[in-house]
């Protein structure tokens, strides 16, 4: 309908996250009413009047582009991520828990059932001694009230639904936002299924000098003395650099602390954690270097978790 | 008995929804806030490596991410038994002054002011950040984005990022200031002072000159006599960065000062099972359930609570308000809940002040930032959120591994306030079940001067607050629906 409006339709949403995506929306500061001059936002939960049932009435297709951040926690989540599939003609896993899990897949070492334990009963401020918990339906004497119900398994949004590209990060670094909006606007998407950020890794933009590439023992950041400026892994300590996708212009490393892994798989990486301890591997100078590495799947998988070949631990029953 | 939903509220979707119950007689029986949402920090954070935790759990929230980065340095600090170098403590509170000039000035102009700028009875297509530009000019506007993006800068500066700051390490910090960063961060501070008393400014001419608006402060609806919570320095004044913890009764007086490390002896936490969030209280009081008064163990905590808990402000001009802001509202300790906007401001006009003493302190730029950690053990760290108290408390193992965790964060706190003041503004708009329109616009200011975080992208959100109420019948039937 071209009378209405030449204008591009966008959708942003939000699952289980925490608001730092928004943020980096935000953080285009002025550049924001550009895009406001060329697109229309027809839902945005944090910012506009548009209910879930709004959403639901609008045709399939309806939608240009959905930019989607947060993992999938809860059935509301779920919901809302399979609505917004159908709605949208192009959907956008925008940040870290969208792409990867983030922190929050690694619930998945657990399940609800612990998840539960641990902040309802086991937490030392909690008295709670009847293990209340929280329910998907309650009776309270006035009525009734519903929660959503809690899964056990983070899912990312790709292992929920269809998804067109992929703009990870912690947030994702605003010069990288830019881009993908001038994409769209120009009609230079690449292939379906792309990346959209550098085609290399945190290393390629890392200013730290990388010397003798063997590692004799693994340190802990705060137990060496940082020289500020010799490659971490030169240092001894572990830095995701070597596995995870460029684009934040090294802020971690240049801020003197290691990588952390936030921009998920490098490129031709599908396991982020299984390439970093091959990079390990490639230059330990002893296999058993390795297993001085403690907190492996925090450490490796920290952001990626949800997205890897573990996925998830396998609960005893 | 008939039900109220305001679900969704648009900018809470999927992140908060409130209930309100009507008895037989259409009088609001009880009204409930509702979480809908966990993801369990407090168990995934266990096993993980100790310096890791201040840089997942900033993951908690990504509006107050520096209070989470420095209330998981701090409790590593307590759990590796190693005191910062005075260089580091300096760095980390003058990025957390940053953290407070943004988020407090985005409350203030896009959330909370509104309300106030243009008014409480203005038409709510006027009540958002658009209104407020109106009302004050665009110059204005263009200061509010100006400020916020510099406190953002002075956290970026000093923690590597500004969204999930990562430079905090057990025993200092990671990098030191340049004396171009330093003179760059001087230069945006003093700005901050200006746009501070500017804040202060148009607060009272617009405010403070207008009876209607301070009566409203006062008024019935929005009192609650609870107890406060806030941590303060030596001499009892406010301070962010660290502290004791002081909680005063709804009568002013001292209850209790304890350190961070005590603070399990002092509160507890309850579970409903109608809500995600957990209800803490004062353990000595006991939960009596949503009531008000000194029988009640329910206390509240954010820049009215601090402010209420503290014997004044270190700094001179926040000094000279928090006098005046007692003076009007009638001494201390002040129950409207409104006075929360008034006290935001006092405190941005702190946040640049000490970060002015900071960045000009001949002591910040210096290289000593990092102590060597000790043993790992336990610790608990304590910060002041921009909206409240925020606790990490850690169990290392020998490896200096997480073996426990647990989190209480500044909404927490506050839930069952927020709770008590949703139903106590319904009770006042709702009778004979018959709801009145401003019913809307009185809910959302109740909840709105809490800044609650769950709602914390409301910070920037360009519309006013889309609500929703639906009254059903005792059948179900849809009676009534409310919308703007």
């Amino acid at each position: 309908m071209k009378f209405m409006s030449e204008k591009l339709k966008f959708a942003f949403y939000w699952a289980a996250s925490c608001g730092g995506c928004e943020i980096a929306v935000l953080d285009i500061n002025e550049k924001i009413l550009d895009v406001v001059a060329k697109v229309d936002i027809v839902f945005w939960p944090v910012a506009l009047d548009i209910k879930y049932k709004d959403v639901e009435a609008m045709p399939d297709k309806h939608i240009d582009v959905c930019f989607f951040n947060g993992a999938i926690r809860t059935e509301e989540q779920e919901y809302m991520a399979k609505m917004l599939r159908k709605k949208a003609k192009v959907l956008v896993a925008f940040g870290s828990c969208a792409c990867d899990g983030c922190v929050i897949g690694l619930g998945n070492l657990w399940n609800k059932k612990t998840i539960f334990e641990r902040a309802y009963s086991e937490t030392p401020s909690t008295k709670n001694p009847d293990f209340v918990t929280p329910k998907t339906s309650h009776a309270v004497k006035e009525g009734e009230l519903e929660l959503p119900e809690f899964f056990d398994t983070v899912k990312t949004l790709a292992q929920t639904v269809d998804v067109d590209y992929f703009l990870s990060g912690c947030p994702p670094p605003v010069p990288l936002i830019l881009q993908a909006v001038g994409a769209i606007f120009n009609g230079e998407l690449p292939p379906k299924g792309s990346v959209l950020m550098p085609k290399k890794s945190v290393c390629d933009e890392c200013p730290r000098e990388k010397k003798e590439k063997s590692l004799s023992a693994i340190k802990r950041i705060y137990e060496i003395e940082d020289d500020q400026k010799t490659c971490f892994l030169d240092q001894g300590v572990v830095c995701m650099g070597p596995a995870t996708r460029a684009g934040c212009d090294a802020q971690c490393p240049n801020a003197n602390v290691p990588c952390t892994g936030c921009g998920g798989p490098g490129p031709r990486v599908t396991d982020q954690g299984a390439a970093m301890i091959s990079a390990l591997a490639s230059i330990a100078t002893d296999p058993t270097v390795i297993n001085q590495a403690v907190d492996p799947i925090g450490t490796f998988y920290k952001y990626s978790l949800a997205n890897s070949i573990l996925r998830r631990k396998v609960m005893k029953k | 008995m008939k039900e109220i939903i305001i679900d969704p509220i648009t900018r809470l979707e999927g992140h908060g929804k409130i209930t309100i119950f009507l008895n037989e007689e259409g009088d609001v029986e009880n009204a409930y806030l509702q979480v809908p949402e966990l993801r369990g920090f407090e168990r995934f954070c266990e096993g993980r490596r100790a310096e890791d935790l201040p840089i997942i759990t900033t993951r908690i929230c990504g509006v107050c991410p520096v209070a989470h980065h420095m209330a998981g340095v701090k409790a590593c600090d307590a759990a590796f038994n190693v005191e910062p170098t005075e260089t580091a403590k300096k760095l980390r509170e003058l990025e957390y002054c940053g953290y407070f000039i943004y988020d407090h000035i985005l409350h203030f102009y896009f959330l909370g002011g509104p309300d106030f700028v243009v008014g409480p009875g203005a038409p709510a297509a006027k009540r958002n950040i658009l209104g407020v530009i109106e009302k004050a000019g665009l110059d204005v506007a263009k200061e509010v984005i100006k400020h916020r993006a510099y406190g953002q800068k002075i956290t970026e500066i000093i923690g590597g990022k500004a969204t999930h700051p990562v430079t905090a390490l057990p025993g200092g910090i990671s990098k030191a200031l340049s004396e171009e960063n330093r003179q760059e961060i001087e230069r945006m501070v003093r700005s901050c002072v200006d746009f501070a008393k500017f804040s202060l400014k148009l607060f009272d001419d617009i405010v403070l000159k207008n009876v209607d608006y301070v009566n409203l402060i006062t008024s019935e609806p929005y009192v609650l006599k609870t107890y406060y919570m806030g941590t303060v320095d030596k001499n009892n004044k406010v301070n962010f960065y660290d502290g004791d913890i002081r909680i005063v009764d709804p009568e002013g007086n001292e209850f209790v000062k304890f350190a961070p490390s005590e603070y399990l002896d002092v509160i507890e936490e309850h579970v409903e099972p109608w809500t995600y969030v957990k209800l803490p209280y004062l353990k000595r009081i006991g939960w009596k359930g949503l009531v008000d008064g000194s029988e009640s163990g329910i206390y509240r905590v954010g820049p009215l609570g601090r402010l209420n808990v503290a014997d004044g402000m270190t700094t001179p001009i926040a000094q000279e308000e928090y006098e005046r802001m007692y003076k009007t509202l009638g001494g201390k300790p002040v129950h409207a809940t409104l006075a929360f906007h008034w006290a935001r401001l006092i405190e941005l006009m702190y946040a640049t002040e000490r970060a002015l003493e900071l960045v000009t302190d001949p002591g910040i730029a210096r290289k000593d930032i990092r102590n060597k950690p000790g043993k790992a053990g336990e610790g608990v760290g304590i910060v002041e959120a921009a909206r409240g108290t925020l606790i990490h408390h850690y169990t290392l193992d020998e490896k200096a591994l997480a073996k426990k965790v647990n989190l209480i964060v500044a909404t927490t706190h506050n839930a069952p306030g927020i709770c008590m003041s949703i139903r106590d503004a319904a009770k006042g708009l709702i009778h004979n079940g018959e709801v009145s329109d401003g019913l809307l616009n009185k809910v959302e200011m109740a909840f709105r001067a809490y800044d609650p975080c769950f709602a914390c992208a409301t910070h920037f959100a360009i519309g006013d607050m889309p609500l929703e109420v639906e009254i059903y019948d005792d059948k179900k039937r849809l009676l009534k629906k409310l919308r703007r």
